[in-house]
């Protein structure tokens, strides 16, 4: 499996570290209340095919990315900067 | 037919022309009392009991492939039960004993096989964890022994002690742990559940739940609509997308666990050893071949397959450990999805749906867990009330904090 870092370009999986799904990046507001906390913290949709998730590139750039890979296939769609993600988001 | 030496030496003469299929292929019916979704070790078992304990014999189990196809013969075989936390702890206990007259009791041989496991330790304070580990597992009556490095070498002359990484100081020995043939569990289950009158309906895809009112009243299926009071779910990997047909999330993420097996080599290693710092275990089967694996891929997946930087990271272990393994051939590999929890303990309990049943989220540690889980699930489909064993494995721990973290790993399914 071979990642495409947006800084790095393609590099070997091994230099990556995989954190979740990236819903991780949204974390609900102080005042959100339990719930919402325990939903983001634990309850995940685990689907079985496009997935978005954190990847940090731990040997490279130490940039977050966040991947759309295929879970049945392993097979990537897109790659982004975290931080651009969370930009375009706000 | 009860299978006894008598039945193999007279079938022997007979041309064993007389063997019988060893489970029904029944049309599904239009309704049943409950409906088990997955026919591997856990539904099958679950079946199984709830027809002997609890008398519920009106029970289908749907299985989308064929028996012992899916992760049931995707993983290691390994029996265990030495745990720490308390929870799990009674439950692994309560599955050692149930595996210790499974045999008998399905009147089938699964190659139990209590050969003792191995936990190496690798410092003084691994050693003083490994001595409360053995005491864990004798206060429950299943053996557990800590091992000197002198009596190390004496058991394992094979093992390289000169590793400067990690020096063996010592080990945990749990003689009550080992293995058992993955698909004669299934297959015996499945046998036993049969006999007792349980459909066992394999090439059916379940593709969702009628729910009315917040209670479940039936299953789609690829074979037709089966109406049930109580559906129990159990389909190991797969649970997040069940669940998700059934219209609620769970705290599980499915990751990829990948095993290996050489070819079959005399008999070298008469235990289980499960080298830990280097994220290591092996045991050889009954045919002869090594079987180890390590830890998971470490990503999400539903692949049924690893990477190849696993691979690596386990045969370094591995020759680390046993340098005398380094000229055997690996014969194949293969990868099993694991239903990863939250804090790396299963959930046996009701979801919001009503009359709606999990058992699920035994990340790697499903197999052992086959007696137990299907005993603890069939009760509390049956009752309604949880099983003495199980009263803590609740979807509910989430909310509350209650979890069972054994590893102490935090909220990452793929570190636990």
């Amino acid at each position: 499996m071979r990642i495409d870092c947006p800084n790095c370009g393609s590099r070997d999986r091994r230099e990556f570290q995989y954190l979740g799904a990236a819903v991780l990046m949204d974390r609900p507001a102080p005042d959100a209340g339990e719930q919402a906390f325990v939903e983001y913290v634990y309850f995940r949709e685990n689907p079985a095919g496009a997935h978005r998730e954190l990847w940090l590139h731990e040997m490279g750039c130490r940039s977050w990315i966040v991947a759309e890979r295929n879970m049945g296939t392993h097979e990537f769609a897109s790659t982004r900067l975290a931080a651009d993600v969370k930009r375009g988001a706000k | 037919m009860r299978y006894s030496a008598w039945e193999v030496f007279r079938n022997g003469l007979t041309g064993n022309k007389a063997w019988k299929p060893v489970w029904r292929d029944p049309e599904p019916k239009q309704r049943y009392d409950v409906v088990i979704v997955g026919g591997g070790g856990h539904g099958l078992a679950t079946a199984y009991y709830l027809a002997r304990v609890h008398g519920i014999r009106n029970v289908a189990v749907l299985e989308r492939g064929y028996i012992g196809g899916g992760n049931s013969g995707r993983n290691t075989t390994i029996i265990r039960a030495n745990y720490m936390s308390t929870a799990n702890v009674k439950f692994y206990s309560h599955c050692i004993k149930l595996w210790e007259n499974l045999e008998q009791e399905l009147n089938y041989n699964v190659m139990f096989s209590q050969r003792g496991l191995v936990a190496l330790g690798h410092s003084d304070g691994q050693m003083e964890a490994m001595a409360r580990r053995a005491n864990f597992c004798q206060l429950e009556g299943d053996g557990g022994e800590v091992w000197s490095l002198e009596e190390c070498r004496r058991q394992m002359p094979y093992l390289n002690y000169d590793d400067p990484r990690f020096p063996i100081y010592g080990a945990h020995w749990h003689p009550n742990g080992g293995t058992a043939r993955h698909d004669a569990v299934v297959w015996g289950y499945a046998r036993g559940a049969d006999r007792l009158g349980v459909d066992i309906i394999q090439n059916c895809a379940v593709q969702g739940f009628r729910i009315e009112a917040g209670k479940v009243v039936g299953v789609e299926t690829s074979r037709g609509f089966i109406g049930t009071t109580k559906v129990g779910m159990a389909v190991a990997g797969r649970s997040g997308e069940v669940a998700a047909m059934a219209g609620f999330r769970l705290p599980i993420e499915s990751h990829v666990l990948q095993a290996f097996v050489t070819e079959g080599l005399k008999p070298v290693l008469p235990t289980v050893i499960g080298f830990g710092m280097g994220h290591f275990y092996i045991s050889q089967s009954d045919k002869g071949g090594l079987v180890f694996g390590g830890d998971l891929d470490g990503y999400n997946s539903y692949a049924q397959r690893g990477n190849l930087p696993m691979m690596e990271h386990v045969a370094e272990a591995g020759m680390a450990l046993m340098p005398m393994i380094g000229k055997s051939k690996l014969l194949r590999s293969w990868g099993g999805i694991n239903d990863m929890t939250m804090d790396g303990s299963p959930i046996i309990d009701r979801s919001p749906v009503e009359n709606f049943f999990i058992n699920t989220g035994w990340c790697y540690g499903g197999f052992k867990a086959i007696t137990g889980g299907g005993d603890a699930f069939a009760h509390l489909i049956a009752t309604g009330n949880y099983h003495p064993a199980a009263d803590k494995f609740t979807l509910k721990r989430f909310e509350t904090g209650e979890l069972i973290d054994e590893t102490g790993a935090g909220p990452r399914p793929g570190r636990h």
